[in-house]
């Protein structure tokens, strides 16, 4: 029940804060340019797309040990990137061993942008109020 | 029966709005400095200063006095130095991201007093006629500088400053006539192997 709540509550609070387009947080309007890409805000592929803006490209495993996560659970989260064009991903073999190479795109840049803007703007809004 | 309430209320203020957006940030910032340590050393680079290195040092043994044989070294790090900074610029553009000029910047501030340290040092010790420990000298420090400049990096960068002091102390407890051989083997062998991991496994 406490779990259900908390839950409940965690989606109330997004919804109301990241969600729909022309909110008002006190008054303040956040614009809808910044609307929250909800695709990276997702924990891991924030930091899948945060890794490879600072990066010419990153193994998958140098992004398993670095956002401490599994093979399977890196591996759904950077599927999804690619189908939204954010990533590319790169298959090869090392021998016998599959070696994958991810490579943030252009529009993965743009989206870590916007969604700093995002954040920053958010930021901007509470502290002006 | 009493009815169960949560401690916090359902909150949606703007306060935990901004919580949570810091939040973020900092998961942002704390995953780039995690990662970005990947890019900032040159791995070409390092092969490049390496080659010319080896070249040096064959120059450097050739020389009949030891203010030539000094000379030799000091135009060899003075192309080194200008051959790393090229790199790591060309590295940094082509990461193409101001977000990557903080590891860099890092490890240009790190490496810098030692090499500071040893061309006063190199200058006293010169002077004093004590040439013998210069090579040891040098790959102590540069070593040192690798070090403390790569502790936030791949393992492989403070790997290579460590093989370097281990080389340095070597060459202090060993005869002055392997001074070239020692230095051949660190600024030059270290240099092509470690700068061949880096650009094989990170990138340039």
């Amino acid at each position: 029940m406490g779990k259900t709540n908390a839950w409940v509550r965690d989606r109330r609070a997004e919804e109301v804060g990241f969600g729909s387009e022309n909110r008002t947080v006190r008054g303040e309007k956040v614009s809808r340019a910044s609307r929250l890409d909800r695709l990276i805000h997702e924990r891991i592929r924030l930091g899948i797309v945060s890794a490879l803006a600072v990066n010419t490209a990153l193994s998958h495993n140098e992004l398993k040990q670095l956002l401490k996560t599994t093979d399977g659970n890196l591996s759904v989260h950077a599927r999804k990137l690619e189908d939204a064009n954010y990533i590319e991903c790169i298959k090869s073999f090392d021998g016998r061993l599959p070696r994958t190479i991810y490579r943030l795109t252009p529009a993965g840049r743009q989206a870590l942008e916007n969604y700093l803007n995002h954040m920053e703007a958010l930021i901007r809004a509470t502290r002006e109020s | 029966m009493a009815s169960i309430r949560p401690i916090r209320p359902p909150s949606d203020s703007p306060l935990a709005l901004e919580a949570r957006a810091m939040d973020n940030l900092r998961y942002i910032r704390k995953t780039m400095e995690g990662a970005s340590s990947f890019t900032a050393v040159p791995g070409w680079g390092g092969m490049l200063i390496g080659i010319t290195a080896l070249v040096a040092a064959f120059i450097a043994s050739q020389q009949p006095t030891p203010a030539l044989w000094l000379g030799v070294w000091i135009v060899e790090a003075a192309v080194s130095c200008l051959i790393g900074a090229v790199a790591m610029l060309q590295k940094a553009r082509k990461a193409d991201t101001p977000l990557f000029s903080q590891p860099g910047r890092r490890f240009t501030l790190s490496l810098a007093p030692p090499l500071v340290a040893g061309a006063l040092l190199t200058f006293f010790l010169f002077r004093s006629g004590s040439f013998a420990v210069l090579p040891g000298l040098w790959l102590l420090l540069y070593g040192a500088g690798v070090v403390t400049g790569g502790a936030f990096s791949v393992r492989v960068v403070p790997a290579m400053g460590v093989a370097f002091m281990v080389l340095g102390a070597a060459a202090l407890f060993s005869p002055a006539a392997w001074g070239d051989i020692f230095m051949a083997i660190g600024f030059g062998g270290l240099h092509l192997i470690f700068g061949a991991i880096i650009s094989w496994r990170y990138g340039g």
